[in-house]
């Protein structure tokens, strides 16, 4: 038995060094298991390896305890190469009951390590998870290595005589399993150490206790040998600079900020609680020294009609919401539409239609985006790639908005709001401030005339005097704005908004090309898939075929040199967590013969779905 | 009980020093209600109460969902926002938190304040949003030509209700009194200088304001309101209710209210000689139980300001929170996007 009061010496275990690791955590949502994954992640980007996470949790708060339905994980990938996605098959699980392992051990590599809190293996627990046998008893994990760790009776032991109750020292059993996981692959603990020390400032005890679970898990998993040996990830090439661990959620609301920065506006969040969108909420509502101004309103309608009422009033306005939320909203974004206000509409998407999948990822919200209004109502549509890039693609949406006076569509999804990765950080001094149009003299002054450049009309804040004007849904008059129902102004004024949302297509920059600009495959990607994609392509490209793919931010319009890159190829395939909106978008305008290649359970590609997909495409010769 | 001294008509500030006039606040846009529409009434009671509030028209708005009222905006040489069905309010709460000087009037009426929009009408009432909401209340749908509203009386026939609604219709007063409105009133459309004098209370009141307007719709419920608001019943079938006066009615000023426990109760008597136990109206009172009785009274029906408390407006809380957000961190973007944990990677 381990004694935790001398510190852990050494190992003379043999240490491997592998290049990347996947592990998964999973427990009920109550085991603390962000909590592990989030420390783990930490440690993991201070000991300077690339990586991603996926967090995956159930749509209840609290489902029963034990069952399969409260089942809540933690994935992450690590490596000393690049990484792109959370990985497709844990090298490594931790199951901290029979429920998580009923979830979660078919997506486990073969052969791989499969840690279970045996303690939680009595009747009771294995028949909440379904099991009529004994799992670690009748053969059916065969294809794995299982370690069974009495995780309650150890941490019982480690914490013993510290006076604890016996909940407390239950809550510790997750840091026990984490020093377990800190000596597999070779962490220093400093980092959770002084997390736990902050955490807990209040309660000393509680910081003795998770030191203790930690420490002691670390110097079990040692001197019990119970794995034979341990790894090493070593660092990464990664671009240097200052880092953070950032999600998409987080990412996308310090984007608005810093947007609300550069545009030299107050910033206005009009927002109605919604999975997965709420963090957003919660994060700028975190930061009202920046004359953040978050409305949380009695309901969807509420929040955009505000964010609308404050556009009209000079503010960069933003609404956010999931697919659902964007239904309701369909109405007042035509009345942004008609009333060209600069609009920024933030949609998390998640499984659909209707409740759909809360908690879960999908990116079927295209058509809603581009489509989902009444009338000819086109409004630009940009997409973020990667947690990180949340960041720029807020921003870009908030500068298109402003500078085409038009809404402009954010779409992120569940994958990339709560997944995270290590963030080169930006330089706030870097970043590049809004043009700002001055207002034409008083006598000039026509509500619709507009800029030749951007086709964008004046932004007067009301307030100033001379400039007073009547907004609204009904049809305007071109240049003056005024009511009009005349037939040849209507279609005059419907062309006029599709081609002002078009001339933003001149703000896209040039698309990169991962691989060779001719070939047999291109693959065309948009949003949360571009790890997968990205890394799937990186793959068939080292196997030596002729692959390349592109990643479109920008969905409406899209980017002026997609035509001729696709010319470029005999193959398009584009990879969609939908039934195929981007591909239909993309057949009609060029009338190309793209393939689809998609998938829609709620989860996000695997690589190797990417690789199958794309291979069969080549075998196929279609 | 208020003292008899505080006459509500010297608190009212007086004209500012800008010289401004009806005309002014003209739009050139034509007027498009039918001819003999209420609202006509109103705009110009409007039009002529803005220049006294001494405020320049580029700091007045006037923001309206959709219906025959909601044109309201078009017509006003203020800034204005003609947005969707029953939204107002939401695009008003935007617009004035937002940008705290403006004032910011909401025109609504009968199915946009009560019906597609009640949601946030409730809500923008309860967060006392600085907005002055009048709703026009004509008990029809006018600009659909002609279907019951939410203050339909039950068994009208209309043409979405040609055997009578079935529909219980929702008292306006009381739903805002519910809401914590700080200021509300009501007014006729026929009746211009009361109009007036209710609209310039409203306009000098900080916080949610509540006006319902009975207003007539010519052509698909002509005489809304005749049966209490005609010229030759109206002394007799409504009430003006002061602060702090007792509420007496009738052209002989020998009627009046008194509480017989819980309920009101109408009493004769002779005007030299008024009975001292009748019902003292205090629009000040903490609760709006007394007010809500008024609301619910049939006959008379009461008009005149129904409730008038001050609390904390919306935008004021909104910016004392950001005022206390800075004081307790500046804003520094680096820092923010640095967050609470960085780690360097060396070249």
């Amino acid at each position: 038995m381990s004694d935790t009061s001398t510190p852990p010496k050494p190992s003379k275990l043999p240490i491997e060094e592998i290049e990347s690791a996947v592990i998964r955590f999973a427990g009920d949502s109550g085991d603390g298991i962000q909590l592990t994954g989030m420390q783990f992640t930490t440690t993991t980007a201070f000991a300077g390896n690339d990586l991603a996470t996926f967090p995956d949790f159930p749509a209840e708060i609290r489902a029963p305890v034990g069952t399969t339905a409260g089942v809540s994980g933690f994935q992450i990938q690590f490596s000393s190469r690049q990484v792109l996605t959370p990985g497709d098959a844990p090298d490594v699980f931790v199951a901290m009951n029979p429920a998580a392992l009923q979830a979660n051990y078919k997506d486990v590599k073969k052969g791989g390590m499969i840690l279970v809190n045996k303690d939680t293996f009595n009747a009771g627990n294995l028949k909440k998870a379904g099991y009529a046998v004994n799992p670690l008893e009748d053969g059916s994990l065969s294809d794995f290595r299982v370690i069974p760790v009495e995780l309650g009776r150890l941490t019982r032991n480690a914490l013993d005589g510290m006076g604890l109750t016996a909940t407390e020292t239950e809550r510790c059993k997750n840091f026990f399993a984490l020093g377990m996981m800190y000596w597999l692959y070779d962490r220093p603990m400093e980092a959770t150490l002084k997390w736990i020390e902050t955490k807990f400032k209040k309660n000393p005890k509680y910081v003795e206790a998770n030191h203790k679970a930690l420490h002691a898990g670390n110097a079990y998993a040692e001197t019990a040998e119970i794995f034979g040996h341990h790894f090493r990830v070593n660092k990464a090439p990664i671009k240097p600079g200052l880092y953070r661990n950032i999600t998409g959620n987080e990412a996308t609301a310090l984007g608005f900020i810093a947007a609300s920065v550069g545009a030299g506006r107050p910033l206005w969040y009009g927002s109605y609680p919604i999975t997965p969108a709420s963090d957003v909420l919660h994060e700028l509502s975190k930061n009202k020294n920046f004359g953040v101004k978050t409305f949380q309103a009695e309901d969807e309608i509420a929040a955009v009609g505000s964010a609308i009422g404050a556009a009209f009033a000079g503010h960069l306005a933003l609404t956010g919401t999931s697919g659902p939320g964007i239904a309701l909203k369909a109405e007042a974004i035509g009345l942004a539409v008609m009333t060209e206000l600069p609009l920024i509409i933030l949609n998390v998407q998640r499984g659909g239609p209707s409740t759909g999948l809360p908690t879960k990822t999908e990116q079927a919200d295209l058509f809603q985006a581009m489509y989902g209004r009444n009338g000819e109502c086109p409004a630009i549509v940009v997409a973020a790639a990667t947690p990180g890039d949340c960041f720029q693609m807020a921003y870009e949406a908030a500068r298109l908005a402003v500078k085409y006076m038009t809404p402009v569509f954010l779409l992120t999804d569940g994958y990339l709001a709560n997944g995270s990765e290590p963030w080169l950080i930006p330089q706030a001094k870097d970043l590049k401030p809004f043009e700002k149009v001055p207002l034409p003299p008083v006598g000039e002054f026509k509500l619709y005339k507009r800029d030749p450049e951007t086709m964008a009309r004046p932004w007067v804040s009301p307030g100033t005097a001379g400039y007073e004007h009547r907004l609204g849904g009904i049809e305007k008059q071109d240049v003056t704005g005024n009511i009009s129902y005349d037939p040849d102004n209507h279609e005059r004024m419907v062309r006029l908004r599709a081609a002002k949302v078009n001339k933003a297509a001149q703000d896209i920059p040039p698309l990169e090309i991962l691989g060779e600009k001719k070939g047999k495959v291109l693959v065309i990607g948009w949003g949360g898939t571009y790890g997968a994609i990205t890394a799937g392509v990186q793959n068939l490209q080292k196997a030596g075929k002729s692959v390349s793919s592109i990643h479109l931010r920008h969905l409406n319009p899209l980017p002026p040199d997609l035509g001729d890159i696709m010319a470029g190829f005999d193959h398009v395939v584009i990879p969609e967590l939908n039934m195929g909106q981007l591909l239909k978008i993309i057949r009609a305008k060029y009338l190309v013969p793209a393939t689809g290649l998609n998938k829609i359970k709620g989860q996000p590609f695997k690589v190797t779905e990417i690789e199958e997909g794309v291979e069969a495409i080549l075998k196929g010769g279609k | 009980m208020p003292a008899e001294s505080d006459n509500e008509m010297e608190i009212l500030p007086a004209a500012g020093p800008i010289a401004q006039t009806a005309k002014d606040f003209k739009s050139d846009q034509m007027v498009r209600w039918c001819p003999g529409c209420g609202d006509f009434a109103i705009l110009a009671t409007v039009q002529k109460l803005m220049p006294t509030l001494g405020i320049p028209r580029e700091k007045i708005a006037f923001v309206s969902g959709i219906g025959c009222s909601s044109r309201f905006p078009y017509y006003m040489n203020t800034y204005g926002f003609h947005s969707i069905h029953g939204r107002a309010p939401t695009v008003a709460t935007g617009l004035k938190c937002a940008n705290p000087d403006m004032q910011v009037w909401v025109v609504t009426g009968d199915g946009d304040g009560l019906s597609i929009g009640g949601n946030h009408l409730i809500h923008a009432l309860r967060r006392n949003v600085d907005l002055k909401i009048l709703l026009f209340n004509n008990r029809i749908y006018g600009l659909t030509k002609g279907q019951y509203s939410p203050t339909s009386e039950i068994g009208k026939k209309t043409k979405s209700s040609p055997m009578g609604t079935i529909d219980a219709p929702l008292n306006p007063i009381s739903l805002a009194l519910a809401s914590e409105a700080s200021f509300v009133a009501r007014a006729v459309d026929t009746d211009l200088p009361f109009l007036s004098e209710v609209l310039t209370r409203a306009a000098h009141h900080k916080g949610s304001v509540f006006v319902e307007i009975f207003q007539n719709c010519i052509v698909f419920n002509d005489g809304a309101f005749e049966n209490v608001a005609a010229k030759d019943v109206r002394e007799e079938k409504m009430m003006k209710v002061q602060h702090g006066k007792p509420m007496i009615f009738g052209a002989k000023k020998d009627k009046g209210i008194r509480l017989n426990g819980l309920e009101p109760e109408v009493v004769t008597f002779d005007p030299a000689a008024p009975p001292k136990d009748l019902f003292v109206h205090d629009e000040k009172a903490p609760s709006a139980t007394l007010a809500n009785m008024l609301g619910h009274l049939a006959e008379p029906v009461p008009q005149g300001i129904f409730r008038a408390v001050e609390r904390p407006m919306l935008h004021e809380l909104m910016d004392a929170q950001i005022d206390q957000a800075r004081t307790a961190k500046p804003a520094d973007l680096q820092k923010l996007l640095n967050g609470p944990e960085t780690w360097t990677v060396a070249a």
